[in-house]
């Protein structure tokens, strides 16, 4: 028996897993319609591939992965694209982002695919792969898994840790996904291990899911992956929280797990690199739990893009919604609004209602009693972090080690005061970002300005440098005959041509430029080149539209 | 007495020695406040402070020649950074100034003349073009201190705002219901 360490703090939330835990999972019906956005992962947005009108095949490239950090995406079942377009995603500031909308042909056509010898092949390709697939993790920070993979050559991995523990109330799709398909996860598992190559593996459950112990015991008999049963307590499936419960490793502030020899991936993850390597199915679906105020809570496996709304509609929502919430009621997302689309990182909808989760009671000024320091599972002073943060003192926040916290809500769960903690934490963090992304605007500017100046200082001297050249060379040619002038004057010149004569023949003459000109080689154009050039007609037309408004505006406030 | 004088006197002298060493070999280029106040203004070099450019405002105020709200693409946020640098203490935008939305230069395609007019005018050359070949404004590298516009012959340069996007939003500060102070009762009893 492994002995277990613990994390700093935690609490019991009610754990409201019995609701959806017990309905087989079921497979959702094709959606009506497909939305799905180009940035579902952390890094870098992918580059859309497809254009509206195309048709396209269950499993084909959406978008592609740009950059190291970044993960492509792919059409989840075949249809037309019917427009690659802005729509709100699921996002705590519910703003717009690009995404592509499929219109399903209900053929769910599949696009040419095969099974992976990953063992027959290097693994950096493996990892090329797995990024050209979409995989990320799934446990919700979707992060792209072949950056977490891609180790330095003197990286070891001593642990690799899966994360089976789902410790968040509401949530139960692992713990289904455990139940039902323990030896698909446990052939996933064996690529991460063929790509980590620890030492040891162990899969980290919390005590309440003893059905999932079981099956995933049976499906790793004979293997040595160890299951380790934990106590429940939340939050003991956070990262770092979790292997610091497996392995007693703390990952310093600001690390990363490989950088203490450990590699932590999800069940879910594992999961889809298996419908990867033994299937060729690139990532187009995930579980799902729907739950809260609904007639049958249960797990779903549903299209990435299906639209929340008819997800939810599966379930059977019950009169009386209050709003939703993305994600489980500790770390989720709050929403109104179930047009968004599932994304990746989506791993539960919550109906609420006011009788589930009645509205927050009023915040009360802080007494400093300490009971969220001593929930706090990263070991921070949440009540003086909040002190800074309502202070807007930024910079005493990141001395507390703001970063380090994970947002888990346990501090928040606990205050006497019901002061609302995280998001005093989220306000700070992104005050600070912000902050960041001006200073490096600032840096880049001044360097940009610095450089001007030194350029335009070296072509003055330049100039005079080749003016005094010139004049040696005249005054040696001076016997010759003079020739033409150094600057040449336009010989039919007039001489009380004005300034603002010349600027309208110039104007006339780019209007004719513009006129006359023609689109010269547009023969035998790619699909992708037509679109740039679409694109690129599309941008002039909004500058103009943009330069007549402004004029307007320009005339109407000349008048008034 | 005397050995100690000495030995008092070595140590003063090779001190004061490795101080001057010290003063010579890592000698301070420029004026550090200059350099710490320039490091916190936005470095649009807009010259709305009055001044030709950011340096030459971080100058003035390092000489006391400037107030610290001048700024108005700094924002409050400025003003505080100043205020803190400096330790003297906050101080609201005067008349007429305030900050300013974060916006960039559009050129209208169509109308440019390709004049090079603006390219000469932009403080970090965020202009692309050549003479009599249409100019764009490369939206990254534009820091929106609307140089540019003034000198454009055909007006063809407009400031566009920049909308909030899933990359600039931020959390909004947390605004939640307070619970209102119970008045203790006359019934009440006391303990
Ligand atoms: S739990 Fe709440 S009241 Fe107690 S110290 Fe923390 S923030 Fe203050
Ligand atoms: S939200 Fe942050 S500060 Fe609060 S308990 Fe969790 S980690 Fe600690
Ligand atoms: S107003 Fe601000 S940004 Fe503009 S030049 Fe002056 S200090 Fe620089
Ligand atoms: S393009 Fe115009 S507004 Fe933008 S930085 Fe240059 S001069 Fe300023």
């Amino acid at each position: 028996m492994r002995t277990l360490d613990h994390f700093h703090g935690g609490i019991h939330p009610a754990e409201h897993k019995l609701e959806s835990s017990e309905l087989p999972s079921r497979i959702a019906p094709l959606p009506s319609l497909l939305i799905l956005p180009l940035h579902q992962h952390i890094g870098a947005g992918a580059k859309v591939q497809v254009q509206a009108g195309d048709h396209v095949l269950k499993g084909q490239l959406l978008a592609s992965a740009q950059g190291m950090v970044s993960a492509a995406i792919h059409a989840p079942t075949s249809g037309t694209v019917t427009a690659v377009q802005p729509h709100t995603v699921p996002h705590p500031s519910q703003l717009p982002g690009l995404c592509v909308h499929i219109e399903p042909d209900g053929k769910d056509q599949w696009i040419d695919h095969a099974p992976l010898e990953y063992r027959a092949i290097p693994k950096s390709e493996l990892l090329a792969k797995l990024r050209e697939a979409g995989i990320v993790g799934l446990g919700g920070a979707t992060f792209p898994t072949h950056v977490k993979y891609s180790l330095a050559t003197d990286q070891r991995i001593q642990t690799l840790v899966i994360n089976g523990a789902e410790c968040e109330p509401w949530i139960t799709t692992d713990d289904r996904l455990m139940r039902e398909r323990a030896a698909e996860i446990v052939r996933g598992i064996e690529v991460l291990r063929h790509l980590a190559e620890p030492a040891e593996t162990l899969i980290g459950i919390e005590d309440n899911k003893p059905q999932a112990i079981a099956a995933m015991r049976a499906a790793c008999a004979g293997s040595d992956i160890e299951i380790v049963t934990i106590p429940t307590l939340y939050p003991s499936g956070g990262e770092k929280q979790l292997i610091k419960i497996l392995t007693g490793k703390e990952v310093p502030s600001g690390g990363r797990p490989t950088g203490i020899g450990v590699a932590c991936s999800n069940v879910a993850t594992a999961y889809a690199i298996h419908r990867f390597v033994d299937h060729g199915e690139p990532l187009i679906s995930r579980q799902m739990t729907v739950t809260g105020n609904v007639r049958t809570p249960q797990n779903i496996e549903v299209l990435i893009g299906t639209p929340l709304e008819e997800l939810v509609r599966l379930a059977e929502p019950l009169p009386g919604a209050t709003g939703y919430i993305l994600g489980g009621p500790m770390m989720g997302v709050h929403i109104d609004d179930l047009r968004l689309p599932v994304v990746k990182g989506s791993n539960c909808i919550i109906v609420k209602s006011a009788k589930l989760f009645p509205p927050a009671e009023p915040a009360m000024p802080c007494i400093r009693c300490a009971r969220c320091a001593a929930a706090c599972p990263a070991d921070l002073q949440p009540q003086e972090l909040h002190w800074f943060s309502k202070a807007r003192d930024f910079g005493k926040t990141q001395e507390y080690s703001l970063f380090d916290c994970i947002e888990c809500g346990a501090c928040a769960y606990v205050c006497p005061s019901h002061i609302p903690l995280v998001q005093y934490f989220r306000f700070a963090k992104s005050e600070i970002w912000q902050r960041e992304r001006e200073t490096q605007a600032a840096e880049i500017a001044r360097e940009r300005h610095e450089f001007r100046m030194e350029r335009i200082e070296r072509e003055k001297r330049e100039k005079a440098e080749r003016l005094a050249l010139k004049e040696k060379a005249a005054t040696a040619a001076k016997p010759a005959a003079p020739i033409a002038a150094p600057v040449m004057i336009n010989p039919d010149a007039d001489p009380d041509d004005t300034l603002q004569m010349r600027i309208d023949a110039a104007m006339t003459r780019a209007k004719e430029q513009a006129a006359t000109a023609q689109p010269r080689n547009t023969e035998n154009l790619t699909p992708q080149q037509q679109a740039k050039v679409a694109e690129i007609e599309a941008r002039r037309a909004k500058f103009s539209e943009l330069a007549s408004n402004a004029g307007a505006d320009d005339e109407s406030s000349k008048k008034s | 007495m005397i050995s100690a004088l000495w030995v008092m006197v070595g140590i003063s002298l090779l001190l004061g020695a490795v101080l001057g060493y010290s003063a010579i070999k890592f000698k301070v280029e420029g004026n550090p406040l200059v350099e710490k106040i320039d490091a916190v203004l936005p470095q649009t070099q807009c010259g709305q402070c009055g001044f030709p450019g950011c340096k030459p405002y971080a100058e003035a105020i390092a000489k006391g020649e400037a107030d610290i709200n001048k700024c108005p693409p700094g924002g409050e946020d400025g003003i505080r950074k100043l205020a803190e640098l400096l330790g003297v203490d906050y101080k609201p935008f005067g008349e007429g100034a305030g900050p300013k939305a974060k916006a960039v230069a559009f050129i209208d395609e169509q109308t440019c003349i390709g004049c090079t007019l603006c390219l000469q005018a932009c403080p970090v050359d965020a202009i692309a073009g050549a003479a009599k070949q249409m100019h764009t404004i490369i939206a990254s590298e534009c820091t929106g201190c609307e140089l540019c516009v003034a000198p454009c012959p055909v007006d063809c340069i407009s400031m566009v705002g920049l909308p909030e996007s899933i990359q600039t939003w931020k959390w909004p500060y947390p605004v939640y219901a307070l619970a209102q102070p119970q008045t203790p009762t006359r019934e009440m009893p006391k303990s």
